[in-house]
């Protein structure tokens, strides 16, 4: 598709730079507090940025219940067999290095008054201003038949770990010639080319161990992001051995049985021998438990990701809802950023600089076929809203796909690090 | 320095400065009324069919002619196939004077004059086509500031404060520490050099989708203060 660049001028609203006047903090602790909720892409950049850049003014304090973070981005990577578990692992040090009080716990409730987030191990953290990056949970009974209790029979593989492990597991062991099959999810979900990027590199998988064995997808939508660019793909690297079965031709009526393990498309029932089911989404519960959320996600104002709910409470990432933006890991960690200028300007009187947001995402097809699609966004009052942006073209070069395979390398070694220090 | 810096520097002297504005496409609730005078015509919204004229959901980035089930006029057909596609830009063209834009298309409509109207109306159908946060290449929704008549960016120039924020945007794909695998370090660049590269990915002479499209919206002075900032980490 071609994008075009400019426009016409519309309705304005006017971006400055502010310098903000420092909050008056509660009880008379010394030093303002912030704590984030969730390590993930959105809560560890904004952790890491709080207390870099505040240079010992603020507590930071971030919550995180696992020691180690795997990446949902280049999980697909994983099962592809183009990196092992422990490339997309990452801990925390960098961070408590940094200035951060890293706390490995959940967060289990909010009380927006007192303000204070008490945590399952016990205790209360008081907070000033409070960061939620919790990402997803999945909404109960999205999927007929499936709810997390069947995560092993058919699991998701949509929050990265033991779940992604095990999903390559049912690979591995498909017999000659099984079926692989998915369940796609509904608008909005976590990363709009995810479900495909498995879905190629699952593929590339089962065309070097397994090729007579088959690919079905039940889809809900009748067209998904970079579509032109995967169905190409798909043809040019795995001809016949993926069948998608968009909203168009029943993809959406579905149900599955994970005891007998069969998935049943528009009332024909198949049975499979791996199911990914990755179910419609939602705000991570602690959002809704702080009373952040309308409906399955939070909405936040596009200058600062300050909820509409409560100013001293932010939402940020896949939880957030806030326009434009896909949920992304590139995408948190660009709000977070923001945020985070915002935050900081908010408690000590630092200057906040206008909001600006980018994203990027790649995908592999297969080996050294890469693409990418990215925009830039702006905060106006209502949302943040795409003001440009590109895609991968079909029929582009070997030569220009390696390199943008190589280039998603690159961003995956600066965005962790950009994370965790 | 070189003479195309000292050239490049001159001119941004004279920028005439006015205040920064980031632009929603239009007001869709007033295009929802201006809109009654395409209904004899046109469906949108949930259920829309062809009718008269095309239903116009998911109009944004479609080719002109692009609805297998509708019978279009051989002039709007030609324009197809000859490329076009519609988008806020060309459907501000074509609602300004459909007759003069497509002479031959079916659309017997005068067109409105007004911009507002147009841009009102081109909002409204813009809720109808695909949305960017699921499907991230859709059309845009709202036109960037013009960053390079920024006059709130403008007031804060060689901020280094400033060129560290925008720096952040930077490092989600250039590594701080300098490591170069797949994505070119840029650390310890010249600060001339940077702001040449910069700027010859803003005017598209270098060929990058995603530098041009980080480039193209940082203004003049921005791109000074990044480049400063970098700098300053040498030392
Ligand atoms: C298969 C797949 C591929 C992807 N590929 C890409 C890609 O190539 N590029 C890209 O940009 N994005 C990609 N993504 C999307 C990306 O992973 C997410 O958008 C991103 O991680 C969102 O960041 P977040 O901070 O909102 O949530 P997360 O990164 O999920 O972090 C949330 C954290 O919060 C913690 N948490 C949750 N609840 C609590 C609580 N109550 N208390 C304390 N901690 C809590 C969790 O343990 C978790 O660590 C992909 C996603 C998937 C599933």
């Amino acid at each position: 598709m071609k994008m075009n660049r400019r426009i016409f001028l519309g309705k304005t609203a006017v971006a400055t730079a502010a310098v903000a006047a420092p909050m008056v903090l509660a009880d008379g602790h010394a030093k303002p507090r912030v704590v984030v909720v969730g390590g993930g892409a959105g809560g560890a950049t904004a952790a890491r940025y709080i207390a870099k850049d505040s240079k010992g003014e603020i507590d930071v304090t971030l919550i995180e219940p696992t020691r180690t973070y795997y990446t949902c981005f280049f999980s697909n990577l994983y099962l592809g067999g183009f990196k092992e578990i422990e490339d997309i692992g990452h801990s925390y040090g960098g961070l408590a290095a940094g200035g951060v009080n890293v706390v490995h716990d959940w967060a289990v409730g909010v009380d927006r008054d007192a303000k204070t987030v008490s945590l399952a191990g016990g205790g209360n953290v008081k907070y000033d201003k409070l960061i939620l990056s919790p990402g997803i949970d999945f909404v109960d009974m999205a999927v007929p038949g499936w709810d997390i209790s069947a995560q092993n029979a058919m699991p998701h593989a949509y929050k990265a770990g033991s779940q992604t492990e095990l999903l390559k597991a049912q690979l591995m062991a498909m017999p000659e010639g099984g079926t692989f099959a998915m369940v796609a999810p509904t608008n909005p979900y976590r990363c709009p080319p995810g479900p495909y990027e498995r879905v190629s590199m699952v593929a590339h998988y089962l065309k070097a161990n397994n090729p007579t064995a088959k690919i079905i997808v039940a889809d809900p939508k009748p067209k998904f992001s970079k579509m032109a660019l995967f169905q190409e793909g798909w043809a040019n690297h795995y001809e016949g051995m993926i069948d998608w079965i968009g909203e168009d031709f029943g993809g959406g009526n579905v149900s599955v049985d994970p005891a007998a393990m069969t998935v049943t498309i528009d009332g024909e029932e198949t049975k499979v021998d791996v199911c990914n089911v990755i179910p419609a989404m939602k705000a991570g519960r602690i959002a809704e438990i702080a009373g952040v959320t309308d409906g399955n996600w939070a909405p936040v104002n596009a200058a600062d990701m300050s909820t509409k709910a409560d100013p001293d409470i932010y939402v940020l990432g896949d939880a957030s809802q806030q326009g434009d933006m896909p949920k992304s890991g590139f995408s948190a960690n660009s709000q977070a950023k923001v945020c985070a200028n915002a935050v900081r300007g908010a408690l000590t009187g630092s200057k906040v600089f206008p909001a600006k947001f980018s994203n990027t995402c790649w995908s592999l097809i297969e080996t050294n076929d890469g693409v990418k699609v990215g925009a830039t966004y702006e905060a106006t009052p209502e949302k943040i809203a795409k003001v440009d942006g590109f895609i991968s073209q079909t029929g582009e070069s070997a030569d220009l796909r390696k390199a943008t395979y190589e280039e998603s390398e690159g961003w995956y070694s600066g965005i962790t690090a950009d994370m965790f220090g | 320095m070189v003479p195309f810096l000292r050239l490049y520097f001159s001119v941004l002297a004279m920028t005439v400065s006015t205040v920064a504005a980031a632009n929603t496409l239009g007001d869709p609730e007033a295009g929802k009324k201006v809109f009654a005078k395409c209904k004899g015509c046109h469906q949108v919204g949930e259920g829309a069919r062809n009718r008269i004229g095309p239903h116009l959901n998911g109009l944004f980035g479609r080719p002109a002619a692009g609805l297998k089930e509708f019978t279009y006029s051989k002039s709007i057909q030609r324009a197809g196939s000859s490329g076009l596609e519609w988008h806020a830009e060309t459907l501000d063209a074509f609602l300004e004077n459909p007759r003069s834009y497509a002479s031959g298309t079916r659309m017997s409509f005068r067109g409105l004059k007004s911009p507002e109207d147009r841009h009102n109306v081109i909002a409204y159908l813009r809720l109808f086509s695909d949305d960017p946060a699921n499907i991230p290449e859709a059309d845009p929704t709202a036109t960037a500031t013009d960053h390079d008549i920024d006059q709130a960016i403008l007031a804060i120039q060689g901020d280094p404060e400033y060129g560290a924020y925008l720096s952040s945007e930077c490092t989600t794909c250039h590594q701080a520490d300098g490591g170069d695998a797949g994505i070119p370090s840029i650390v310890l660049w010249p600060e001339d050099e940077f702001v040449v590269a910069m700027h010859a990915y803003k005017t598209k002479q270098r060929n990058h989708p995603v530098m041009q499209m980080i480039a193209g919206r940082l203004n003049d002075e921005e791109i000074a203060a990044l480049a400063a900032y970098f700098n300053s980490l040498d030392n």
